[in-house]
């Protein structure tokens, strides 16, 4: 026992007296918290739009009101006639037009029936699409707001509830995923790095030709990195409760559980990895591109798996931070409880126990 | 007493079926200094990884103490110590910390077997706290061997302990090799240097995984069959090919600032030294050389 601490110490050691590595370890999670909390978003926000009335008058005004209210719109300037909105899209700066006809009030009241034309600039076609549901779900309200004064019979109106994210922000969709990536990250390149470095300088040959089990010196590998991952779970859940204003809905000591968990899954894929490969840049490459890119692309946190095909869908199934992905959001932006996850859970575990037995039985106690 | 015993191992890689060690066979021993004297590639490490366990032979078997390489590795693992060729210990931990992390791998301490390494130990002490990385060659191969010590092993494994060390150190790190044998430690040493064999009690030479004679270094020079010259004269370079081209000869190369040189039949002196006058050479000059290992192992590679 007491070598095995004197092991672990010793990897501590070689962690802090890494400054660069050790910088970027706990650098990364704050940096890329805020990168995508503040510029990496697809929140709309203060889109420049330009309008032209030809109506001028109190409908038109109350819709012009409204829209320069809200938080998704900034009026850039009124234009004078529609001759002029190419020009005005063409500085590239302008996102979206809203013309009011003539007599726009007038028809509002006695055909009951009235147009306003939206333009966008579909150049970027999420955005544009973004822009003109708000336009219309401001327009629907203002609607809304009137019929309630002068009673118009048999009108259907969708009431539309934005669940567990009301203001569609992005963070709840963001911060599960980085906390899904950094773990990856940390954990799983990390412990193989550490363990092939052991090959590479030649010291695992030492090692084997000691009384010192060889299993151990891979789980003595992993104590750090497990550590060290706990911590950046904290601090990212830190940053994204007091710099994202991001509640943590579901219970804390669940999160943080389910976390130690994904964690130990990336540490046993890291060794995992160390087991198979013999230098520090292969280990590198697999745990760069065969880790790191299935979770950007498989886990559901860029793009949704649901829109992939089928085998795929079914490909993502074997991407642990997947289920890591899941559980996160369902805890802390749903704020529910393990029943809910448990599925999720048991998969976790059933890879870690699967990983482990694996990397064990390939340990080679001799060199090739 | 033999300690360790090396039975006809075989050892080849890859798929091109490369043979690093060919049917090699020697015992060592206890408490005596065996050394395995050979050019790079000639299998010296090889024969060490099998020796301490960390690589299976392809044939043969070998023993240490009466425990099997390949079956009771567990045991040999706790019992040997071994210093790769390549610098092995953790660059970024200090003295201190290396020295402390080999001792209680081995479930043991600095304390407890510092009589043993205390000599070595004492010349890098005043740099504990310096990382192994920042030393030089000599003090990173006395901290290697102080690692390797630490444990009391009865065999000692040093794989070219001194390659890449300084003149100055070398010397001194046979002297501790000589003072560890007195405590009954089995070592067995390999080395490309051909002057450090004298100092061996016993060496093979070995060479392309063969091992070419086999005895104490002082019986080997005997055994060189010919009288051996050394000749100088004003232009080295071209009193090389000149040699060569002599009709009596039997063997000729360069030996540090003289050429050796060894006759067909029965020596004639003078008749070289009018020969080489001829070819328009000065200040010739031929005396009778004393035979080293390297003449002996290049008779053995000729």
């Amino acid at each position: 026992m007491k070598q095995f601490f004197t092991f672990i110490n010793k990897e501590f050691l070689h962690v802090l007296r890494d400054r660069k590595t050790l910088l970027i370890l706990f650098g990364m999670p704050v940096v890329q918290i805020l990168i995508f909390g503040f510029a990496l978003t697809n929140e709309v926000k203060n889109s420049k739009i330009v309008v032209v009335d030809y109506a001028k008058d109190v409908a038109s005004k109350e819709i012009i009101n409204k829209i320069e209210a809200s938080r998704y719109f900034e009026i850039d300037q009124m234009l004078p006639g529609t001759n002029e909105l190419e020009k005005a899209f063409e500085t590239g700066k302008i996102k979206m037009a809203i013309v009011f006809p003539e007599n726009f009030n007038s028809n509002l009241l006695h055909q009951n029936k009235a147009q306003i034309q939206i333009i966008a600039d579909a150049s970027d076609p999420n955005q544009a699409t973004t822009l003109t549901n708000y336009a219309s779900s401001i327009i629907a309200d203002y609607q809304s707001e009137m019929n309630q004064l002068n009673l118009a019979p048999y009108r259907i109106q969708p009431q539309i509830k934005m669940l567990y994210n009301p203001q569609l922000k992005g963070a709840p969709n963001f911060v599960p995923g980085v906390m899904a990536l950094i773990l990856m990250l940390i954990c799983v390149m990390m412990t193989a790095i550490s363990i092939v470095k052991e090959k590479e300088m030649g010291t695992m040959e030492i090692l084997l030709v000691s009384p010192f089990k060889p299993i151990l010196v891979i789980l003595s590998k992993a104590v750090p990195y497990l550590i060290l991952s706990t911590i950046n779970v904290a601090s990212i859940l830190l940053l994204s409760f007091f710099v994202l204003q991001l509640p943590i809905k579901g219970n804390l000591f669940l999160l943080f559980s389910e976390s130690i968990l994904f964690i130990i899954t990336c540490l046993t894929l890291g060794i995992f990895i160390s087991v198979k490969t013999d230098s520090m840049q292969t280990a590198m490459l697999l745990s760069l591109m065969g880790m790191l890119l299935p979770t950007l692309l498989f886990s559901g946190f860029m793009f949704p798996v649901e829109n992939m095909p089928i085998p795929l869908q079914i490909f993502s199934n074997i991407v642990p931070a997947k289920w890591y992905y899941i559980i996160v959001k369902r805890i802390m932006i749903e704020g529910l409880g393990f029943a809910s996850v448990w599925k999720e859970t048991l998969i976790l575990i059933g890879t870690t126990i699967f990983l482990l037995f694996i990397s064990l039985k390939s340990f080679k106690i001799r060199m090739s | 007493m033999e300690c360790v015993i090396v039975k006809n191992i075989t050892k080849v890689y890859g798929k091109e079926k490369k043979t690093a060690v060919d049917n090699v066979s020697f015992s060592v021993n206890k408490g005596e200094l065996f050394g395995l004297i050979g050019p790079d590639g000639a299998g010296k490490t090889s024969i060490f990884r099998i020796l301490t366990t960390v690589l299976l032979p392809d044939g043969g078997e070998a023993s240490i103490d009466g425990l099997d390489v390949v079956k009771n590795f567990k045991e040999i693992r706790s019992t040997i110590g071994y210093m790769p060729g390549k610098f092995s210990l953790y660059q970024d931990l200090t003295i201190e910390e290396n020295l402390n992390f080999f001792a209680t791998l081995f479930g043991t301490t600095i304390q407890e077997n510092y009589d043993l390494i205390k000599d070595i130990y004492i010349q890098i002490e005043p740099f504990k706290d310096r990382r192994a990385g920042k030393l030089s060659g000599g003090m990173k191969q006395k901290l290697a061997l102080c690692c390797a010590l630490i444990h009391k092993p009865n065999v000692l494994f040093l794989d070219e302990p001194t390659t890449g060390v300084d003149p100055v150190s070398r010397k001194e790190f046979w002297e501790m090799l000589k003072r560890l044998k007195k405590q009954n430690i089995t070592i067995i040493v390999s080395t490309p240097y051909m002057d450090e064999a004298n100092l061996c009690d016993r060496i093979a030479l070995i060479q392309d995984g063969k091992i070419l004679q086999m005895d104490t270094p002082q019986n080997i020079i005997k055994s060189y069959p010919d009288p051996l010259f050394a000749v100088k004269a004003n232009n080295m370079h071209k009193l090389l090919p000149f040699l060569t081209e002599y009709p009596e000869r039997k063997g000729s190369y360069a030996f540090g600032e003289y050429a050796h040189f060894s006759f067909n039949g029965n020596p004639d002196v003078a008749a070289l030294e009018k020969y080489l006058k001829a070819k328009g050479l000065d200040n010739i000059e031929i005396k009778n050389a004393d035979v080293t290992i390297e003449d002996s192992f290049i008779k053995l590679l000729s």
